[in-house]
């Protein structure tokens, strides 16, 4: 515990990553709260042909939409679904690959090659390319592009930790370990896991950006949350036909993915400087 | 005291700090040096005490958070930290004053052959170019005729042999990998003779070295360099290589110079308290090594006075308040205590 | 000779990868429902229709049967027909490459030519306005929805200041089709009203798609400078008295690149996703918006041809990538 209070106040030492925490916070609080947050929670789901396409004004901040929702709160509850696609995608997407990436990282042999070469595979398109593949297939849902996201996205952290666990095989702490005879779940759990932990976490909050990126893109596409959820990339969709006279329409949708992605990419950046100085601080992000 | 212009290089009360993250670190603090016309130099003290700084002073290459460099730097009678940067860059370094880098295994770059690095330098560097001839745009699109660059070449080839480099004419097409960590220095040294250089500035040249090699290497730097009358700044902290290859020896202590003097004065009478630690430091038949004791003091916020005081058993009240002037010791033997070792005290 | 036997270890690594991409894509795209030949054969048609339908199209046999049958195809070089355009795929395909390769090519080398020069200016100034503020569009750079970046150019530049056109590869008509091209093609047939509309179009695209990719060129050409110019060589070469912007752009910059070009792969992957999106909200007549059809239209030839490309795609940047390492780092010591 005491080491997660350090990383945390040398995080928040560093500007960007505080600024970037702080998005995520508000995100999460957001998404908790929207209910109450929202100026008009009632008018998410509902039509109100009355008050189509106004333009931003002190009752409605961001306008609202063609279906005369006010767009600030339909923001607010896109939230949600950002957060939730998103945590449990990467989350499963950990469960998958992590694994994986110990056991072919440790074993060495056929099994761990044959699961490199499957990682290989998906990793030799790009993740939108399938996820719209696997959702168009399965119908657009929360659940299938959760289900495309994570399927998708698992060689990642494979590709990381398998990396992670052929170098640390070879030091010594850890070939002292194997010629004890400590149990192999013991070395792994006790030893390795631990070490690959900075990397994983890094990987994680810039995984979470990447993530809401390509569901919001999905969204755009029409694989994404069917109508009428507050889908952040389904509303700037939608905004699309009313252009250029609803010129706010599409603002805050975009604005919204565009800071939560910020925020952690940010953190991720500070993350990594904190817990993994060798990593250099910089890089595509996937 | 010899004649001022037999000096090449003057540096006087020479301060350099940096900006670190726990403050200005007064890292050199009223250096003063003296180098003549095909002396070779020795600068010892332990690590830390500033010897690298001072050598890249000279160089005029400080690291980006260096501060308040003043003082001044008389080479060849004009102060450098005066004079045009471009001058500078054009005619004194790596022309009039060159560079042997401490560590050859990383100093030539990985990815370049050694001819093109060496025909980089006497593209820049050769004693045939002309003394006004331009830079073009950032150097790109500046000229270098064939003749100049067939001569120099050949000077070049004619150079690695005399720092015996086998198989000479070959080296131009390798790659830096290819040499081991000897060949590589020795390829650095002819790379700084090749300019004709009045002073060489030699940055420990022989640490990064298997011992046996040290020992060739120095003997060949010595032997080329009194052929050529050019001078040399040898940092150490090793002073049986500077015993080998000095003729004067000034000690640096915590980023000031506390005793100067020629090779065998130095090794025979030691004057300052701090040079007498040192030598006793190092392992002798009959005697067992002493540490020095202590720590080298932070640079942020240095002692006052003179800066070894926390260390050393002679000192007095005195030694905790100003820095001691410069007093000699005997011709040619300069020193910086209030109590030097050997001398009675003054009543 | 170190070429060939990169060229010979890619091929090795590439057949096998291909062969998995395609069985994955195969079962995600046949074993999970929605049954295309219904949709095929219309709203109207009876089921006796739909299976009649189903066996000439050879979709009733099992599924392991047809995977091996496809592969048999792809060997001698079919695509298969698509299913919507009746055409063959590795048509549909040829006809749309060139779109894709320009707007691909246009957008790497803005993100390259710009990125590079940025990233080292960035290192050079470090901690100045110039690098906070380059910084900045970078991070952003990687946090935009490039949809959205698309829409809100399309809406400034396209719909209010009306300098650039909303959509589509070129007005009027397309240039006398040389290499596909319309860049070269106007510019062979010597028309430069044409070679304008044609540049005009592909601004915004090229732009959008460029951004992420510039992002990731700038911080990583700046992280490698950085590092480099702690370099001992470097300080060797400044003692000597080497022009600085010699130093910076030719030896320095050579060192740097060798990471950036590793990335050069993963950029090719950030664009080739990107065309998806992009083409789409263009209306780019390319392979990305084709793609993105295929899927929607369950298209299972097309998707399988889309698929084949970029796995193909893929393999030959990863060996013009491998290629750059040999050539810029002359020690053979690899990746
Ligand atoms: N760029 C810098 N920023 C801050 N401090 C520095 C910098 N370079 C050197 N120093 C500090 O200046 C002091 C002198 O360093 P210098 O490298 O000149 O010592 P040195 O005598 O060459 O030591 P060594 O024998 O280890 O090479 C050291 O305390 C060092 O930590
Ligand atoms: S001046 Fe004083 S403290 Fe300094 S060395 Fe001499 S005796 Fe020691
Ligand atoms: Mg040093």
């Amino acid at each position: 515990m005491n080491a997660a209070r350090d990383i945390l106040r040398q995080l928040l030492r560093d500007p960007a990553a505080a600024v970037g925490l702080l998005i995520i916070l508000l995100l999460v609080f957001i998404a908790i709260f929207a209910p109450l947050l929202a100026t008009h929670p009632e008018a998410i789901w509902d039509m109100n042909p009355r008050q189509r396409l106004l333009p931003p004004s002190d009752t409605y901040v961001f306008g609202t939409d063609r279906m005369g929702a006010d767009i600030y709160s339909r923001i607010l509850f896109g939230a949600r679904i950002t957060m939730v696609i998103a945590s449990v995608a990467v989350g499963v997407a950990l469960l998958i690959g992590v694994p994986i990436g110990l056991i072919s990282g440790w074993t060495q042999n056929w099994l761990g090659e044959a699961l490199m070469r499957v990682s290989d595979i998906f990793l030799a398109v790009p993740q939108i390319v399938l996820a719209i593949a696997i959702s168009q297939t399965l119908g657009p849902s929360i659940e299938n592009v959760i289900l495309a996201l994570s399927v998708t996205y698992w060689p990642w952290f494979t590709r990381l930790v398998h990396a992670e666990v052929r170098s640390l095989k070879n030091e010594t702490f850890i070939e002292a370990a194997i010629a004890l005879g400590v149990p192999t779940w013991r070395i792994i759990l006790l030893h390795v896991l631990p070490n690959v932990a900075s990397p994983i976490i890094v990987r994680t909050s810039i995984g979470m950006g990447f993530t809401i990126l390509t569901a919001s893109a999905l969204g755009f596409l029409g694989l994404g949350a069917p109508p009428p959820a507050p889908e952040w990339g389904r509303m700037i969709a939608e905004s699309r036909e009313f252009l250029p006279e609803a010129w706010w329409y599409a603002l805050a949708p975009g604005l919204a993915i565009f800071l939560v992605v910020m925020g952690f990419n940010l953190l991720g950046d500070g993350l990594r400087d904190v817990l993994d100085p060798r990593i250099r601080r910089a890089g595509a992000r996937r | 005291m010899l004649a001022p212009d037999d000096n090449l290089l003057e540096v006087e009360n020479l301060r350099v700090s940096f900006g670190t993250e726990r403050g200005v670190a007064k890292v050199l603090d009223g250096v003063n040096l003296t180098i003549r016309r095909g002396e070779i130099m020795g600068l010892v003290g332990e690590s830390g005490c500033g010897k690298t700084t001072l050598a890249r002073a000279i160089l005029g290459i400080l690291p980006a958070n260096a501060r308040h460099e003043t003082g001044s730097l008389r080479f060849g009678g004009e102060d450098l930290l005066r004079m045009p940067r471009r001058r500078v860059d054009d005619q004194i370094r790596g022309r009039r004053i060159t560079f042997i880098p401490q560590d050859p295994f990383a100093s030539f770059n990985p990815l370049f052959r050694i001819g093109s690095q060496a025909r980089e330098v006497m593209k820049w560097k050769s004693p045939r170019r002309p003394e006004h001839a331009g830079r073009g745009l950032f150097g790109f699109f500046s000229r270098y005729p064939r003749a100049r660059r067939k001569a120099d070449a050949a000077d070049a080839v004619e150079m690695m042999r005399t720092v015996q480099i086998p198989r000479a004419d070959e080296a131009f097409d390798k790659l830096p990998h290819e040499f081991s960590g000897g060949q590589r220095q020795r390829l650095m040294i002819a790379l700084a003779l090749m300019p004709q250089p009045d002073l060489v500035i030699a940055d420990e040249p022989t640490t990064a070295l298997d011992v046996t090699i040290q020992a060739q290497i120095l003997k060949l730097l010595k032997r080329l360099v009194k052929e050529r009358g050019v001078s040399v700044l040898f940092t150490t902290h090793d002073l049986g290589t500077a015993y080998e290859i000095c003729d004067r020896i000034t000690v640096m202590y915590a980023g000031q110079e506390v005793e100067m003097a020629p090779v065998d004065d130095f090794f025979q009478r030691p004057s300052h308290p701090y040079t007498v630690r040192l030598l006793e430091s190092l392992p002798k038949p009959g005697r067992e090594p002493r540490e020095i004791g202590g720590e080298i003091p932070g640079l942020v916020d240095p002692p006052a006075g003179c800066r070894f005081h926390p260390r050393c058993a002679h000192a007095t009240d005195i030694c905790h308040m100003k820095r001691p002037a410069t007093t000699s010791v005997s011709a040619a033997h300069d020193l910086r205590c209030y109590h030097p070792v050997g001398a009675t005290v003054p009543a | 000779m170190r070429i060939l036997a990169l060229i010979l270890q890619r091929i090795a690594w590439l057949v096998p990868t291909l062969a998995g991409l395609v069985a994955v894509v195969f079962f995600i795209s046949r074993v999970i429902p929605a049954d295309p030949v219904a949709k095929l054969a219309g709203e109207t048609a009876s089921r006796a229709q739909i299976e009649l339908l189903r066996e000439k199209l050879g979709l009733d046999r099992p599924l392991l049967v047809q995977l091996v049958d496809y592969y048999r195809q792809l060997l001698s070089g079919d695509l298969g027909t698509s299913l919507f355009t009746t055409r063959p795929v590795w048509d549909d395909l040829y006809a749309r490459l060139p779109a894709t390769i320009e707007l691909t090519i246009v957008a790497m080398m803005i993100a390259v030519v710009i990125g590079i020069p940025l990233g080292v200016v960035s290192a050079l100034y470090r901690n100045t306005i110039i690098d906070h503020v380059l910084r900045i569009i970078t991070v952003a750079g990687l946090a935009v929805a490039s949809f959205w970046l698309a829409l809100v150019l399309q809406l400034y530049f396209a719909m209010d200041l009306g300098w650039l056109p909303l959509q589509a590869r070129i007005t009027g008509f397309p240039p006398p089709s040389i290499t596909g091209f319309y860049i070269v093609d106007t510019l062979v047939e010597g028309n430069f009203t044409r070679f304008r509309n044609v540049v005009a179009h592909l601004t915004l695209p090229a732009f959008t798609l460029a951004f992420p990719a510039l992002a990731t060129v700038v911080r990583f050409t700046r992280a490698g400078v950085l590092e480099t110019l702690q370099k001992n060589f470097v300080v060797y070469q400044r003692a000597m008295g080497i022009p600085s912007g010699l130093i910076v752009w030719k030896y320095v910059l050579r060192n740097s690149l060798i990471s950036t070009v590793t990335q050069i792969g993963l950029l090719f992957g950030i664009l080739l996703a990107g065309t998806v999106v992009i083409e789409t909200v263009f209306q780019w007549p390319g392979i990305g918006a084709y793609a993105f059809e295929a899927i929607l239209q369950s298209d299972y030839a097309a998707v399988m041809g889309f698929t084949v490309y970029a796995g193909v795609v893929f393999g030959i940047v990863n060996l013009v990538v491998d290629i750059g390492h040999a050539i810029l780092d002359p020690r053979g010591t690899g990746a």
